[in-house]
């Protein structure tokens, strides 16, 4: 570790809670509907799909909303998958996807995942990524911000029979927020050197190795997207790493702080949405603390290199094995934590060839529930769900009634909430304890020994908590992992989304009581670490016995000089 | 309940599939190809009016007269354009080990005893990573210039001179591009 690479780190923080405050403010504006610079667009959409701007939707109706939109969503690219060798755009005539494979990239982009178990340069058209994927990245997105918004509007008065308007929300987030970010961003990473053309390959004759296509395509407008919607989804199969998505540090920079901004703005905008501004930044630096803990623990990992190599003959820099010059370790540790910290799951350098404590760190992040600060939209209405743990928590060592911001916490809420947690751990740890005792999932793993473990394990957390980043090696595309994970992406946004929807109306309902002496503070340094803690024990304490069989073995194991 | 929300559901998926995924791209594909065409058509290095190659990407080269990329893990070929990905190798991998070992016996004896830069004997993430380290660069300079019968000061000072170095130390890496340092190499008479 040196001293710049940990204020590399520093910079990029500030730069990000810089940036989070008056973006949470223009997105409680948007919420709120004070935001109309495109409202010419926005009323031609509402007329044209016949939505009533004005009507205001109880949970139930706002799940619906969002459930279906998905269905319709997840079919249409669904038949895009199958049918792209019929569609425009498809100069090189790839054939339609498998339909297990198809089944698997429609609940991935749906559900924000963004799991590739497909290669991009040879599977996907420049249509299907553009009409498909690029599409989902907008409203899968737009959706978990809506969901996020609508929990927010429960804590905003007494006797709220509802929680806003889902098509308004999804049709402002998208026009206000990610249209106009996507086209900054974009226009920035051409100006550093990612593609935007409608060809799909070039004609090279390179100097040595004689004449080959290179690989090319609209990058830049779907790299900005991926990054700055948390989604991870690459136009190569490289990722962030290939250097026409991710052409130099300073792009490397951008994307890193794209893809935490909008995550980070979220409790902001609830701050100001419940009008009590420290209540947002309790969250906020709950969130920034373990994900700046995750920072620093795998640049160290990374940088102290890996022991066997150096002891083969190579100069002590770090492990370089998977990452590019151009960005350095700690710039390539940092992306990929932050990257799994929210739900995004891209990458600039590849986890599967990280130290094990390296490649740990990403694993237990996203095992924590993508909160830190998760997904946009789906981290926020996951940290509430702690938060409300938490008082409960409290409430119960000091003997007060829990409450959070003036609403009542009690038996169905904590129900739905532990219920939720527990749903997700349960599809993690049971789908890849049952894939690593069956012949399919056992010639998945791409390497032995416990790092074999982690791979599996890697994959099940990385579908069910909608990240999409992977230990890469893994081969998906089998019928057991296909619809495996594809059953567990959908099954982790929607089965864990439409609880949280319900809490939020089962609050929103409530009296909004004023604080009294007897209420337990749900601001500052205290409750901070509080939840800080209910996080990592809730949310992370029952994945150690899987990780320490996985991560924490292979590292002993490497430093004692076996390999497998 | 359900069949009241099919309409505008419906409707939005469609409006926004022909906004995000046709209008928008079109405008912006149109856009960059007006504005910064050289860039939005990927770098393209040309020579003698043939493409050969694109400045962000990195291609092979063998023998010592010319600089060594890193290795890459791409199959068939390392540096093959139409693909991009890693070994993903585990740091626990056998044959990892072996591979790291073999490259390490094979860059000593190209390029004399020393250290060995880790970039030069690990795959890159995306197997086309066009940079190598300068320390690497330079520790290859005087086998380089000796195989092109060239002083190594002179190559050494190339390689300087074609560095890209971290701004404040902090952003980036101290790096050399592979195919702008061998073209700038080839167009350097031999003596």
């Amino acid at each position: 570790m040196t001293i710049h690479g940990l204020l590399y780190i520093a910079l990029l923080f500030a730069l990000v809670l810089g940036a989070a405050f008056p973006l949470g403010r223009y997105m409680a504006a948007i919420f709120e509907g004070r935001i109309v610079w495109l409202r010419q667009v926005e009323m031609c959409f509402y007329r044209l799909a016949g939505i009533d701007a004005g009507r205001q939707m109880g949970w139930q109706s706002y799940a619906i909303a969002l459930l279906l939109l998905s269905v319709i969503h997840f079919g249409m690219l669904y038949a895009i998958l199958r049918l792209q060798y019929y569609l425009p755009f498809n100069p090189l005539h790839i054939a339609g996807m498998s339909p297990r494979l198809a089944f698997n990239t429609a609940a991935s982009f749906t559900t924000n995942t963004n799991w590739q178990a497909y290669v991009p340069e040879q599977q996907i058209s420049n249509g299907a990524q553009m009409l498909g994927l690029c599409v989902h990245m907008f409203l899968s997105a737009a959706a978990g911000i809506a969901a996020a918004a609508a929990v927010m509007r429960a804590f905003t008065g007494s006797g709220l029979k509802t929680l806003g308007n889902f098509y308004t929300d999804l049709t402002r987030i998208t026009l206000y927020l990610l249209i106009p970010g996507a086209l900054i961003a974009a226009t920035l990473l051409v100006m550093a050197g990612a593609p935007q053309t409608f060809a799909q390959a070039v004609q090279l004759h390179t100097l040595q190795s004689g004449a080959q296509p290179l690989a090319i395509g609209p990058v830049a407008f779907q790299e900005a997207i991926k990054e700055f919607g948390t989604n991870g989804g690459g136009f190569f199969n490289a990722n962030s790493a290939h250097p026409f998505e991710n052409p130099n540090a300073w792009t490397n920079l951008l994307e890193n702080w794209l893809l935490l901004v909008i995550g980070f703005a979220l409790p902001i905008a609830f701050g100001h949405m419940v009008k009590d501004k420290p209540q947002g930044r309790t969250l906020m630096a709950a969130m920034a603390i373990i994900l700046v803990l995750g920072c620093v623990g795998a640049y160290a990992a990374e940088a102290a290199g890996n022991p066997q190599q150096i002891a083969a003959g190579v100069q002590a820099s770090g492990n370089w094995e998977g990452k590019e010059i151009r960005f350095g370790i700690p710039a390539s540790t940092t992306f990929n934590v932050s990257a799994t910290g929210t739900s995004t799951g891209a990458v600039d350098s590849f986890t599967d060839s990280y130290t094990p404590l390296g490649g740990a760190v990403p694993l237990f992040l996203m095992q924590l529930g993508e909160v830190t600060p998760g997904g946009v939209g789906s981290g926020f209405y996951t940290i509430i769900v702690f938060a409300l743990l938490s008082v409960f928590v409290a409430g119960l060592m000091v003997g007060r009634t829990p409450e959070y911001l003036g609403k009542k916490v009690q038996a169905k809420e904590i129900k739905l909430a532990m219920l939720g947690v527990l749903i997700l751990t349960f599809f993690i740890l049971v789908g890849a304890g049952f894939s690593l005792v069956t012949p399919s999932g056992i010639a998945s793993l791409a390497n032995g020994g416990p790092h074999g473990l982690s791979e599996m394990l890697y994959g099940w957390t990385s579908a069910t908590e909608n990240n999409g980043s992977a230990f890469a090696g893994l081969s998906a595309d089998t019928p057991l992992l296909d619809y495996g994970l594809g059953a567990a992406m959908l099954f982790g946004r929607f089965a864990f989304m439409v609880p949280v929807l319900a809490i939020a109306g089962s609050l929103a309902a409530k009296p909004k009581l004023a604080e009294s002496a007897g209420t337990f503070p749900t601001t500052g340094t205290l409750f901070t670490f509080l939840l800080i803690g209910v996080i990592i024990i809730l949310g992370g304490l029952q994945f150690m016995p899987a990780d320490t069989l996985g991560p924490i073995a292979e590292h002993f194991l490497l430093y004692a000089g076996k390999s497998f | 309940m359900i069949f009241r929300e099919l309409r505008p559901a419906f409707s939005l998926v469609v409006l926004f599939t022909l906004l995000i995924g046709l209008i928008l791209p079109g405008i912006f594909t149109g856009a960059m190809q007006a504005v910064l065409p050289w860039q939005a058509n990927g770098s393209l290095v040309r020579q003698d009016g043939q493409v050969i190659g694109s400045a962000l990407i990195g291609q092979n080269f063998v023998g010592v007269q010319y600089f060594i990329p890193r290795p890459s893990a791409l199959s068939p070929a390392p540096y093959t354009q139409a693909t991009s990905g890693a070994s993903n190798l585990a740091p626990t991998s056998r044959a990892l080990l072996a591979s790291v070992q073999q490259r390490v016996t094979a860059y000593v004896q190209a390029y004399g005893p020393g250290p060995v830069p880790a970039d030069a004997v690990t795959a890159s993430g995306s197997g086309l990573d066009p940079d190598i380290s300068l320390e690497n660069a330079l520790r290859q300079a005087p086998a380089v210039a000796k195989a092109r019968h060239l002083p190594a000061g002179t190559v050494i000072a190339l390689v300087q001179a074609m560095a890209h170095h971290a701004f404040l130390g902090m952003i980036g890496t101290d790096h050399v591009n592979v195919l702008k340092l061998n073209l700038a190499l080839d167009q350097r008479p031999v003596s």
